[in-house]
């Protein structure tokens, strides 16, 4: 259907608001779901299932319910907007199956198997926009279906201003999966269990302003619900966990109050060709930390989020017909600026210098160099308790991805790889992708870990190699 | 009295001079068909067909500004409405003469703006048979543009010429194209490879008259070799309907608004 859509096309439409009524529950099902899946942190964190503070207690996320209500009175109001606007629906049916090479810890088969249809409604009357793109999928693992809101928002658009309301997904910074300002939500347990690309990436529930003056670009952007990263599940992958006889376990996450809302800004203009953007956020780290009771002898341990801000700038333009991307980024631990609790990471400078040219046709290279330099690395060896993994004091990541599309742009042969010059581990995705038309493709790829050590950030993940298929028909 | 003495100069002037210069040609042909209008606008429905018979199809709306004089600086926009994977998908080019072109797409599902590295020169645009260069243009100066003859194919007079790269940079050794005399828009062009056969033909296949602009409305793009062909049909165009610069930003690349995009 395409968006200037016939008259006929508005009846089938009203019954499918019927069925998006339906995905106001999402956001309450998704958000219990999330409980469940444990956040396991990639370098040094648990992978034990956690309990966790109750999640719709009015008092700890005031805006949750807030937000909850939001969603409903879009998706009620886009029945009015459909018959005033321009409304198009869109969206796929998707098979997504990964095996591992070994069996789980659990003893299964399977890292992924699922289907799963996606639904996009893009309702516009201007300067008014609803967006919705809500997903219900069926998970053969765990044998539970799921609606989830993918992102779900209005858009107000003026001639030097605008502003999005609600759930969407954003993304800064010009890493090649390696991110530095890129501060918002990402699904580890997608792109490990090979998942379509676009599920790495979770949608923040806030709201974003632009300004458009003359000479400079501004996003602002204010998020007061916490998300965090999610990381596999751990019934499924096989990952470093340094306190495993430890198995009570609290996440806490930072309560959706005033104070504790995350505030992010970008400013980016041209400058002599090349794309300039400075980066500011204050929020909290995504991924969990864990707060034994009792060092000693611990009995139970507290998943938090230490408070964090970045202070960062890229650069990105055309160099030796290729394309060169320069990004930095200081990570400010705001609860550990000394550098002295073992229990929060040390502040850190990142970079990443990017390169990506194509050397014939259809066939395109990109390196990355990522360093990650911490600070006062010295107390935080003199702290860091025996028994604990140590970080090194630069670590240091490559990547490289090379694609080559045949037959007409329908066949693609990709590779990606990262390896840790600093800690000797690796991942390795070859992928080939066929479009049958031009609504039906398929993928079928592989996902290497190995190297370094039982710890490393893809080391840890040695036992969890895994092939998956994704099948997807769009309409 | 003048007048008939200004004839009779003329007249007397060698035939050579009178007679256009295949750069002069080349410089025209470019004018009328790159570079019409101030701005333009097109709905654009590219048809990929296999040579087996299987169909492709690719909707956008292209949008184009000119910055400068005809063979100057050049502004793209192009909006994706199909195939349904690449929906709502933009892509951004600034098209400079002499250097190569920056160039941006956006990807929706990830709500990403990032710089593009192919080559316009032997890149195929969205898997069809037309190259970037072919869309928005190759430099002049990148060949060397000589009249062989003047002939008249179908109803119209054209010249043709031929270009042969100055620099081994396309897939082609030369590539013949029939001008025609009073428009100045190719009708025909016959690209041969390093080995001097024929083997991409492209044909214009309907003109109709936007705005006071000849334009070029179907076209078509057939490799000899694999059998694949591109036809290309503007179901709208437009000229001169005041684009604003602000449209070729990250902001509208992001969220393009509809009176550009429909």
């Amino acid at each position: 259907m395409n968006r200037h859509g016939d008259k006929d096309k508005s009846l089938s439409f009203r019954s499918l608001v019927l069925t998006v009524l339906n995905a106001r529950y999402a956001t309450a099902a998704k958000l219990t779901l999330r409980a469940q899946t444990l956040a396991a942190a990639l370098r040094f964190t648990s992978q034990r299932t956690v309990s966790k503070t109750h999640l719709f207690t009015s008092e700890t996320h005031p805006y949750r319910w807030v937000m909850i209500k939001v969603y409903i009175a879009m998706v009620l109001l886009l029945p009015g907007i459909a018959f005033a606007a321009d409304v198009s629906l869109h969206g796929f049916m998707q098979g997504n199956y990964s095996l591992g090479t070994k069996a789980n810890p659990d003893g299964g088969d399977f890292k992924w198997g699922e289907e799963r249809i996606q639904l996009k409604i893009d309702a516009a009357k201007e300067p008014f926009r609803l967006f919705i793109k809500t997903d219900a999928s069926y998970d053969h693992i765990d044998e539970d279906s799921e609606l989830e809101l993918r992102e779900t928002y209005i858009d107000y658009t003026a001639s030097k201003w605008d502003l999005r309301l609600g759930r969407q997904i954003i993304t800064w910074g010009l890493g090649d999966l390696i991110f530095i300002n890129d501060v918002f939500p990402k699904d580890y347990e997608a792109f490990f269990s090979g998942r379509p690309l676009e599920y790495l990436k979770k949608g923040v529930d806030g709201i974003k302003i632009g300004f458009y003056p003359e000479s400079v670009s501004f996003e602002f952007i204010a998020i007061p619900i916490f998300e965090p990263n999610n990381y596999p599940n751990a019934n499924r992958f096989y990952m470093f966990d340094p306190m495993p006889m430890v198995t009570n376990r609290e996440e806490k996450e930072p309560s959706a109050t005033f104070e504790n809302t995350e505030f992010a800004l970008r400013a980016y203009r041209d400058i002599a060709g090349f794309d300039a953007s400075v980066y500011f956020y204050r929020g909290y780290f995504r991924k969990p930390y864990m707060l034994p009771d009792n060092l000693n002898n611990t009995t139970k341990i507290t998943l938090f989020y230490p408070e964090l801000s970045v202070y960062g700038a890229s650069l990105q333009g055309r160099m030796l017909d290729g394309v060169l991307s320069l990004e930095a980024g200081h990570y400010d631990s705001r609860e550990d600026r000394s550098g002295t609790d073992y229990t929060v990471p040390n502040s850190q400078t990142k970079f990443l210098i990017g390169y990506q040219k194509q050397l014939w046709e259809d066939f395109t290279a990109g390196f990355q160099y990522y360093g990650e330099y911490m600070h006062d690395y010295s107390d935080y060896k003199k702290n860091q308790p025996a028994g604990l993994p140590i970080d090194k004091r630069f670590y240091q990541l490559a990547t490289i991805r090379l694609t080559q599309f045949l037959m007409h742009q329908t066949l693609k042969l990709s590779l990606f790889s990262f390896y840790s010059p600093s800690d000797g581990d690796y991942m390795l995705n070859p992928e080939i992708k066929y479009n049958f038309s031009d609504n039906v493709w398929a993928a079928i790829g592989w996902n290497i870990f190995g190297g370094g050590e039982e710890w490393s950030q893809f080391g840890q993940l040695d036992k969890d190699d895994n092939i998956y298929l994704q099948l997807r028909y769009e309409f | 009295m003048a007048r008939y003495l200004m004839v009779l100069l003329i007249m007397l002037l060698p035939i050579e001079a009178l007679a256009i210069s295949a750069e002069d040609v080349v410089k025209k042909s470019q004018a009328a068909f790159h570079y019409q209008g101030k701005d333009f606008k097109a709905r654009v429905v590219m048809k990929l067909i296999s040579k087996g018979g299987a169909e492709r199809v690719r909707e956008l709306t292209m949008l184009r500004k000119n910055y400068g004089e005809s063979g100057g600086d050049q502004k793209f926009f192009m909006y994706f409405f199909q195939p349904a994977d690449v929906k709502d998908m933009t892509f951004m080019v600034y098209k400079y003469p002499a250097k190569d072109d920056d160039r941006w797409l956006f990807v929706p599902a990830i709500n990403m703006v990032r710089r593009i590295a192919a080559q316009d020169k032997t890149s195929s645009f969205v898997g069809s048979d037309f190259t970037y260069e072919d869309v928005s243009g190759r430099d002049i100066e990148d060949d060397t543009h000589t009249i062989i003859k003047e002939e008249k194919l179908g109803e119209n007079d054209c010249y043709v010429i031929k270009s042969a790269p100055k620099r081994g940079d396309v897939d082609y050794s030369y590539k013949l194209s029939w001008i025609d005399k009073i428009h100045f828009l190719p009708i025909k062009e016959e690209y041969y490879d390093r080995k001097g056969e024929l083997y991409k033909v492209f044909t214009a296949d309907e003109i109709k008259d936007v705005k006071g602009f000849p334009t070029i409305t179907k076209r078509q793009m057939k490799n000899l070799q694999s059998g694949h062909t591109t036809e290309v049909a503007y179901i709208k165009s437009d000229y001169n309907i005041g684009i604003e610069d602000s449209l070729f930003s990250e902001r509208f690349l992001k969220q393009p608004l509809k009176k550009w995009i429909e």
